[in-house]
């Protein structure tokens, strides 16, 4: 059983942010993985779970949903080994501080070494990026320009569009991942979607066709011809 | 028409005039909006000049603006001003009323223009219908579209009436702001952008037919509401019998003749002339393609979708579903993973579009059961009457294709 927690999609649910729980699921039930997904709302404790998502959301929701995740025990699930996968806001929030309405910095997690400042430009359109050996394609839409301190890894390299800094997008920890490819990120990457159900469950998974290969192939190669 | 406009007021509408007739002499479309833009760049104050001394309805909101301005015109009677082509920002106001010197104007406006158009309008009544995500790639996010309502508002006179959406709270709070409000009782099913309050961010806590937060923010009490296809506004009750299907479009109805009633249109006659309303620019119009019958109906956010998907009739029949994604669709489709797909188990969903994949990855997750249309001849043939939703440009090319 691999127990998901959606946190504060009334908060951080703006770009179809729903569609990441649901490919982790899709994916695993198919596969005979039992799934649960918990949708946590501002007023519960967080539970306990394998998997916490963070979506995209705005300046207001955002700095409430820091708010609330700095009392949560977050901090202390993940340094016991629970995993983070978060987009957009979501990923601002993991870091050291991040910018809302202006640019006044605001307190993050500090989960990771990380920092957000406003950028002089927002960062709209589709995002392309080499994580490993494969692309990433997804949707961004952002002010932040987020610096890694040394040390953190980023999650892919951009190809097309913003990601961080028009040179690197999201990071990776051994138990986090982040990206500013918002909302059904993983619903249109089906193979970033197995990874992480493998690392979280440990377990080795068996090949899955979907509707989502044939969208992927074909985002890639829109994307990777601009 | 004259006696409203200045000297540089006639300059910049004899150009604009001149612009129209020349683009529709070489054949570029209407002209109308090119024509707007030369009249303001010449005399930005032409939108002013041109609504005085006339009774003007502004009509907004993410979904149902285009429907309500044609029930609002309806409903008034002959002859009524109005930005019928969905021409709803300034240019677009300024060709509607140059075309037209009747003194009742209805004007669909774009939520993003709606502060321009308090100003330079001077309205009489503001009809505010609903706010919810749409094109986040190009619009600012939703609240803050909310927050722009809200200051504009605050700046208007008395005598401006704004009808507004009671249980609506992003609406609600764009609108308290105003001095004169006629709040109506329309069904909301969609609450996914105001879960949290636009007061304070805590929860909204949403009761049978009510909603209030902490913070005291609550829904206000209403004087028009809806009942199945019955409309009530102040005591009278007026059973409605309109055209156009969807429990939304009652909604819309009764806002429209909220409206009315502020200028002493009678809602038993406006609602009743609302009828003739039976397709607004092919919207739930039923047209003819290679032999099939087709209802045209326009989706072009979550919110809209939910209420389409929800409108059809009961049953297992196959529906045809078309996206695309270019500007003015928003470039981004991750939307879709916010409409409730998940409804259509039982039927058969035929993907059609240019982002046809992003739609059959979608349903796939939602265990839908989906045909992807790489070739349009591959359609089935049926005799009955096939719904297809389409979004902004998709449902435009499907105009085309389609035939009345």
């Amino acid at each position: 059983m691999m127990k998901i927690a959606l946190i504060y999609p009334e908060l951080l649910g703006t770009y179809g942010d729903y569609g990441n729980a649901l490919a982790l699921s899709q994916r695993s039930t198919r596969r005979g993985i039992d799934v649960d997904v918990m949708n946590v709302s501002i007023t519960d404790e967080l539970p306990d779970a394998d998997l916490y998502l963070l979506g995209g959301g705005e300046d207001g929701p955002q700095r409430l949903a820091a708010d609330l995740l700095k009392k949560s025990s977050l901090k202390q699930r993940v340094a016991n080994g629970a995993h983070v996968f978060a987009v957009c806001a979501g990923l601002q929030i993991l870091g050291t501080s991040f910018c809302v309405e202006g640019n006044d910095a605001y307190e993050g997690l500090s989960l990771v070494d990380v920092e957000t400042t406003r950028g002089s430009v927002r960062s709209v359109g589709e995002l392309l990026s080499q994580v490993g050996e494969n692309k990433m394609v997804g949707f961004e839409n952002h002010g932040g320009v987020t610096t890694l301190s040394p040390g953190i890894e980023p999650l892919g390299t951009v190809l097309h569009g913003r990601g961080n800094n028009g040179h690197f997008d999201g990071f990776v920890t051994e138990t986090i991942w982040a990206t500013y490819a918002h909302g059904p990120v993983l619903a249109m990457n089906p193979w970033l979607c197995d990874e992480v159900i493998a690392k979280v469950t440990g377990n080795n998974l068996t090949p899955l066709k979907t509707a989502a290969d044939q969208l992927y192939a074909e985002r890639v190669t829109s994307l990777s011809s601009r | 028409m004259s006696s409203r406009l200045s000297l540089r007021g006639f300059l910049a509408l004899s150009a604009l005039r001149t612009v129209n007739s020349l683009s529709r002499g070489t054949g570029r479309g209407s002209g109308t909006v090119a024509g707007g833009r030369v009249g303001l760049a010449i005399y930005p104050k032409l939108l002013n000049d041109l609504s005085k001394n006339r009774q003007v309805i502004l009509v907004s909101g993410t979904n149902g603006k285009t429907t309500t301005t044609a029930l609002c015109v309806a409903g008034w009677g002959d002859k009524v001003c109005s930005n019928a082509t969905g021409a709803n920002m300034p240019a677009g106001h300024v060709a509607a009323l140059s075309g037209s010197s009747s003194p009742h104007v209805v004007l669909e406006t774009d939520e993003a223009w709606l502060p321009v158009a308090l100003e330079a309008t001077n309205p009489r009544v503001v009809v505010l219908l609903n706010l919810s995500r749409d094109q986040l790639d190009r619009a600012t996010e939703v609240r803050s579209i909310a927050e722009r309502w809200r200051s504009a508002l605050s700046k208007t006179a008395h005598d401006l009436v704004v009808v507004a959406n009671a249980n609506d709270p992003l609406v609600v709070y764009a609108s308290e702001s105003a001095k004169n409000i006629r709040w109506c009782n329309i069904e909301t099913p969609w609450t996914s952008d105001a879960v949290s309050c636009p007061k304070c961010t805590q929860s909204i806590v949403r009761t049978s037919g009510s909603w209030s937060c902490v913070c005291g923010f609550t829904k206000p009490g209403c004087v028009a509401s809806v009942s199945g296809s019955e409309v009530r506004i102040d005591n009278e009750t007026v059973q409605t019998s309109l055209s156009i299907p969807g429990q939304f479009n009652v909604g819309n109805a009764a806002m429209a003749a909220t409206a009315l009633d502020v200028l002493n249109v009678d809602p038993s006659k406006s609602l009743t002339s609302m009828k003739s309303v039976t397709a607004i620019a092919g919207r739930f119009a039923v047209r003819t393609w290679q032999g099939r019958k087709i209802h045209m109906l326009l989706a072009k956010n979550p919110a809209g979708f939910d209420a389409l998907l929800q409108s059809l009739s009961p049953g297992t029949d196959d529906v045809w579903i078309a996206i695309n994604a270019r500007i003015a669709d928003g470039k981004d489709p991750s939307w879709l993973y916010d409409v409730s797909f998940e409804q259509l188990r039982g039927r058969k969903v035929w993907c059609l579009g240019e982002r046809r994949l992003d739609l059959s990855t979608r349903l796939d997750y939602a265990n839908v059961t989906y045909e992807v249309v790489n070739d349009l001849n591959s359609l089935p043939k049926t005799s009955d009457t096939t719904e297809l939703l389409a979004n902004y440009t998709a449902f435009s090319d499907w105009m085309q294709r389609t035939t009345a």
